[in-house]
């Protein structure tokens, strides 16, 4: 989030879109309902199916699943032809005003450059001055400025358009528009809650962009009750990413590719350069951080000579990808030898359920630390307990893959901190001990890092410096204490071994170590940061800085700047989180230098910009959202039919990797959470189990009358993957839609059941299919094509 | 003072989060249903279910609406369970207004089945008690409010003094009104001599819309028993004065020393 | 029937069992009964304040154990409920949320090191001891094979491919940092968590 869970209340339009907090998030919706009840805000809900949040909304528009790009681009429409946008803030705080390389433009589904099923970006990029600076026209006139390109590139998108991709009618479109963009005058705030109903697409990412669009033309973001707000769906879901995946190190930091054969090379690639001359670039800071991370990770084996060991960091070919899907292909094409798992089940959580217990049964190996016995530790037991639905798995027999099942400790048996949505550090205490053999995580990862450091001790092996220049110096090396973790994590200055205050005191020759940048100031010599309990709430708009500890630098509203002009005046008096006192900004942590004047610098610190990106050239499918249809859809793109889904849709090719078409799978699905469940662990609790006992599909009534379906009659969903079964769940809820003069059906398939728990069912990723955003690798769990046969 | 609870379904997201506080609290059995077509929970309270989110969809002037409120013991004023109860302090009326059940004088005939007109009494079958909601009458004594209240993230459910959550339901009632919604309105009524759960309705003139009765009595049956219990009741009462006053005449006043302290509560069992 | 413990029946039939005095006489409106004593089962407990594990909202709870955590006295959940503190939930809990307790003391909790063989049908129990020799030689043994430490044009990478690690979005950011550690330290790039699902 931007913003935070407090922050909601602020609002005076919540943009409820690809989420549904009232069921995913009831005590985060509290603050909806307090926007609502306390300012009168209007909720306006756009959704597949009529939820639990649309129910407690003042306007709910249905929309076919996928389509979001296309509601949103006709938003970006609506709101620059009728000027219903924040043309002061727009012209302050995006690059709007930037101009682009000449022959930039989008024709037959495809942005400029596009040849041999690649993007050449040349066309994509600002137009340059001599010293390497954005050229900008600030009338916003010019033809190649982004905001005239914007404005060409959505004008395809009319009300009447939108409806037909969508399936709603125009006027309903036009009303959430009319409601959305409440929030362009000055004084008014909207906010954007979305969660996996937008990143579960093959566009993922470009769908959030065009949301970020939306609130920079609204004049959202930096605002109290504005932003655009992931609502994440585990407790420390946001700590983990921030902890780094495949392409990443703590605090974002790139992982270094194999041309980068040195530090200087490594920093020169990843280091941002300012493309304006007022912009502070502060992420040219770079060199600091990663040096910081290495001193942390190798102590003094890191030195100055020796590139602070970064040569001991893996280095990934260019242009190579191990994100989920690929590993996993890897795995089923019998590339890799074992897998292990903290607290994760892709055999559940997966897409292609299939293809996912096939892959494990390739491993040599399988380590998983759990709370329960997960469908992932017991994969090859599918044929045993699950026949019908994984006809696929092979007999246990058949299976050779070693598997360890390790009791780990749980949440409550624990001390250390999660971070929420708000990017909120919250710090635990164990209440009790784990049970029988369980151990804590830390404890186990320890001991399998100095049994395999010991066995490289004594034995030699393959190039084993990266391992034993790896620092694990905890006063109990083999138990250690997380806050003595926290404490590295946060970071230190090496010569006087003090603990310190924020990154700004980071430096890159090796004085200071930090293991995560983004979390500097967390534990500082004043101690725990993340367990402070202070109720203070000075700004009066919930920000509570003395509750917890945000990152970066515990600021609660990031890009926090754009709430005022350019003279620092609030753009609303009554909601702002800085003011300017002539000598320092007030209120929240500023996003900003704390005792820079307004006017000195440009109000996005954290992009070489200095401005938000209306126009994002490093996206790898185009620097504006276009809409194209989900992997598997059940109409043409009515934009351009020759190019229907995303031009770099990224899919495997295994012999488990399939695709449907409407002709056998006529029908749209959308997987999603129940509010009575938490993913697939509370299957393993007897309240939670009671709650909802049993998997259902949810059937529009329309549908349900054509093929003779009652409540409750038993059902098979098939898809191009697999099939399930289950008692039907007729609804109104799930209204027919009209596309392209065809009417659409969507089906609701809950997730949450599995082949083992305290209650069954079939795994609802037995129906997805291995398609990818190219940008970031997450699977389309929503807006598949499956079939319904009435079986009871 | 008379508490009361206050149901705002307007604020109602259907979360269930009281359902599993009124579970875990009060040390409730779990069991897995069969699927009955719904979202709900159950179809009905049960012996170990006492609070229960009613799921209603329906389609009106073309819009779909999907009501959720909360269901369990009303705590009526005049309340129908009460009534038809044989069994001496087997039904207790609290001085909060709690209506409070005491299982070990319960009998297990069922009578206070039939004498609510809520339907919320439910007997269990291994026991052969009948069960329903305490509000929490543990909590309550220390000034703690029932679990499923504590747990409420929206603010649709309130606790506190009945005049006060009254006068707020009547006041949410207005804004919904100035909103546009004509039908809004309290749920409080009065054939059971008004409730201690209180609702705020959109749809007020539709309670059953809500898995609501439109307007709940007791039925004439236990009105009928309620006559002639009245009769013995009356005679009962006049006879313990009688008897205490003739006991004073003979015995004279009671002596505390003998007798052990008057508030200690060693005395009161 | 209610699982009652013997202990909190009987707590609350003494407490009421005053209450009844006159109470055969429904309608006699002075013969109500006052509030029960408390004896709550969150009376003695002795209070920790913890997060949620289940979704990013990051609602406080309190877990009431039994116990005072000396030396032989083993520390038993008896309850848990939203703290009141917290800004984001002010003591609420959503469904989950309200259900911690029967989560960590579920009767489906692992307890013991589980270990299938290749081939085999069914799990054995094994001791720690065992177990950890064995796991770290697999590590071993795999990584031997698959680490590059140059690429075919010779440049140093430094890098393993054919062990993937996945998790940590269940665990604090401490934890987190400490499989990052592990992670580099093999060499490891097949590494991901929940964000990317």
């Amino acid at each position: 989030m931007t913003n935070g869970w407090t922050d909601v209340a602020n609002a005076d339009v919540v943009l409820v879109m690809g989420g549904n907090p009232a069921e995913n998030h009831p005590v985060g919706f509290r603050f909806v309902m307090e926007a609502k009840r306390l300012r009168k805000a209007k909720i306006v809900c756009i959704d597949p199916r009529f939820t639990r949040t649309a129910a407690v909304s003042d306007l709910y528009v249905p929309i076919r699943s996928g389509t979001d790009i296309a509601f949103l681009g006709g938003l970006i429409h609506y709101a620059v032809s009728n000027n219903k946008y924040q043309r002061k803030y727009v012209e302050l705080n995006t690059n709007a005003s930037f101009l682009i390389a000449e022959g930039f433009g989008f024709s037959e589904g495809h942005f400029s450059g596009w040849k041999d099923g690649k993007y050449d970006k040349a066309t994509w990029q600002y137009e340059l001055d001599g010293q390497g600076y954005a050229k900008v026209d600030p009338t916003l006139e010019h033809p190649r400025c982004v905001f005239q390109l914007m404005k060409t590139h959505y004008s395809r998108y009319t009300p009447e358009v939108v409806a037909n991709i969508c399936g709603c009618t125009a006027e309903e479109f036009v009303k959430a528009a009319e409601m959305i963009t409440i929030a362009a005058a000055a004084d008014k705030s909207g906010t954007v809650l979305y969660a996996l109903g937008w990143t579960h697409h093959s566009f993922a990412v470009q769908l959030i962009h065009a949301a970020a669009m939306v609130q920079l033309l609204m004049g959202n973001i930096g605002m109290p009750g504005g932003g655009v707000n992931a609502q994440r769906g585990h407790a420390n879901i946001q700590g983990s990413t921030d902890m780094g995946a495949w392409n990443t190190l703590p605090g974002y930091l790139k992982i270094p590719r194999a041309n980068h054969e040195n530090l200087a090379d490594y920093l020169k690639a990843n280091t941002p350069k300012a493309l304006r001359p007022n912009s502070l670039n502060y992420l040219g800071n770079t060199p600091k951080f990663m040096t910081s991370l290495l001193k942390a990770y190798y102590g003094p084996h890191a030195t100055k000579a020796n590139d602070f060991g970064y040569d001991w960091l893996p280095k990934v070919e260019e242009g190579a990808d191990h994100s989920w899907g690929t590993f996993f292909d890897q795995m089923h094409a019998g590339k890799m030898d074992g897998l292990i798992s903290f607290g994760m089940n892709p055999v559940a959580n997966g897409p292609n359920t299939p293809k996912m217990i096939r892959a494990l049964s390739k491993l040599k190996w399988l380590i998983v630390a759990e709370n329960f016995e997960t469908e992932t530790a017991a994969f090859w037991r599918a044929k045993e307990l699950a026949d019908k639905e994984y006809p696929q798995s092979l007999k246990a027999d058949d299976i050779q893959t070693e598997v360890f099942l390790l009791p780990a400790a749980c949440f409550a048996e624990k001390d250390g901190a999660f971070v929420n949505s708000s990017r909120w550090l919250q710090w635990k205490e164990a209440a009790v001990d784990p049970p029988g053999d369980a151990r804590r995580d830390q404890d186990i990862i320890s001991d399998l890092f100095h049994a395999v450091q010991d066995l490289y001790a004594k034995e030699g092996g393959a190039r084993p410096e990266p391992l034993m220049n790896m620092q694990w110096n905890y006063a109990m090396p083999k138990r250690p204490l997380l806050g003595e973790v926290a404490r590295e994590v946060n970071g230190v200055d090496l010569e006087t071994g003090k603990q310190l205050n924020g990154f700004g005191e980071l430096k890159a020759d090796g004085s200071t170590a930090c293991g995560n940048w983004v979390y500097s100031g967390s534990w500082t010599e004043a101690g725990n940061q993340m367990s402070r309990r202070g109720q203070g709430d000075p700004t009066g708009l919930g920000l509570y800085p003395q509750w917890a500890w945000s990152w970066p630098a515990n600021r609660r509203i990031l890009y926090n700047r754009a709430s005022t002009d350019s003279a620092g005046k609030p753009w609303d008096e009554t909601r702002a989180p800085l003011r300017w006192n002539g000598k320092r900004w007030t209120g929240d942590t500023p996003d900003y230098k704390a005792d820079a004047p307004p006017e000195t610098m440009a109000p996005f610190i954290m992009l070489p910009e200095g401005v938000a990106r209306l126009f994002a050239p490093d996206l790898v499918e185009g620097p504006f959202p276009e809409h194209y249809e989900p992997a598997e859809s059940p109409v043409d793109n009515s934009l351009h039919p020759t190019v229907n889904a995303n031009p770099l849709l990224r899919t495997y090719n295994s012999d488990m990797d399939h695709f449907g078409t409407a002709k056998d799978f006529p029908f749209v699905a959308i997987t999603y959470r129940l509010t009575e469940h938490f993913h697939y662990w509370t299957k393993h609790t007897s309240s939670s189990s009671e709650l909802q006992s049993n998997f259902f599909v949810e059937i529009p009534e329309e549908l349900a009358k054509e093929k003779g379906i009652a409540n409750k009659t038993l059902v098979r969903v098939s898809s191009a993957r697999g099939k399930i079964e289950g008692p039907a769940l007729v609804t109104k809820r799930l209204r027919t839609l009209k596309v392209s003069g065809k009417k659409i059906y969507q089906i609701g398939l809950p997730i949450h059941w599995g082949f083992v728990g305290k209650v069954h069912g079939p795994l609802i990723n037995n129906l997805t299919p291995s398609a990818y955003d190219p940008n970031c690798g997450t699977p389309e769990y929503k807006g598949f094509l499956v079939n319904v046969e009435k079986i009871g | 003072m008379i508490v009361a609870k206050l149901i705002d379904t307007t604020l109602c997201i259907g979360c269930k989060a009281c359902e599993v506080a009124c579970q875990e609290w009060n040390d409730q059995e779990y069991t897995m249903g069969t699927f009955d077509g719904s979202y709900q929970t159950k179809p009905e309270l049960e012996a170990n279910f006492w609070n229960l989110i009613k799921f209603n969809e329906f389609e009106k002037d073309g819009a779909t609406s999907w009501l959720m409120s909360k269901y369990q013991c009303m705590h009526c004023a005049d309340a129908g369970c009460l009534a038809a109860c044989p069994a001496p302090g087997a039904i207790v009326p609290l001085a909060n207004g709690t209506i409070d059940f005491v299982h070990e004088n319960c009998i297990g005939c069922g009578y206070c089945i039939t004498g609510c007109p809520f339907d919320v009494p439910r007997l269990n079958a291994t026991t052969k008690k009948a069960y329903k909601c305490t509000l929490c009458s543990d909590r309550t004594a220390v000034g703690l409010e029932p679990a499923c209240i504590k747990t409420c993230p929206t603010n649709c459910l309130n606790f506190g003094e009945r005049d006060e959550l009254l006068h707020l339901a009547e006041t949410r009632a207005g804004e919904l009104k100035a909103d546009g919604f004509a039908d809004a309105g309290v749920y409080n009524p009065q054939g059971v001599g008004g409730t201690n759960v209180l609702y705020v309705l959109k749809h007020a003139s539709e309670p059953e819309k809500y898995g609501l009765p439109k307007d709940p009595v007791i039925p004439w049956t236990v009105s009928l028993w309620k006559g002639p219990m009245k009769w013995m009741g009356t005679l009962m009462f006049w006879g313990t004065v009688f008897g205490a006053f003739f006991h004073f005449v003979i015995y004279g006043p009671q002596d505390p020393e003998k007798h052990g302290h008057p508030e200690d509560p060693s005395d009161k069992s | 029937m209610p699982k009652e413990s013997s202990r909190r029946e009987f707590l609350k039939r003494s407490a009421k069992g005053a209450a009844v005095g006159g109470a055969t006489a429904v309608t006699v409106p002075t013969a109500v009964a006052e509030n029960s004593p408390a004896t709550l089962k969150t009376a003695n407990t002795t209070k920790t304040n913890s997060i949620c594990p289940y979704c990013a909202v990051g609602c406080s709870v309190v877990v009431h154990t039994i116990g005072d955590k000396s030396r032989n006295v083993k520390p038993a959940i008896v309850h848990i409920e939203g703290d009141p503190d917290s800004p984001i939930n002010r003591g609420t809990l959503c469904s989950k949320g309200a259900s911690l307790e029967e989560f960590v003391q579920s009767d489906r909790r692992l307890t013991t090191v589980q270990h299938r063989a290749a081939g085999s049908r069914e799990w054995k129990r094994m001791s720690w001891a065992e177990a950890v020799p064995k796991m770290a030689r697999f590590i071993k043994d795999s990584r031997d094979k698959g680490f590059e430490a140059e690429d075919p044009q010779g440049r140093t990478v430094n890098r393993l491919k054919n062990i993937a690690m996945i998790g940590g979005c269940t665990d604090t950011n401490e934890i987190n940092y400490l499989l990052s550690k592990f992670r580099f330290g093999l060499g490891m790039v097949a590494y991901e968590n929940q964000s990317r699902l």
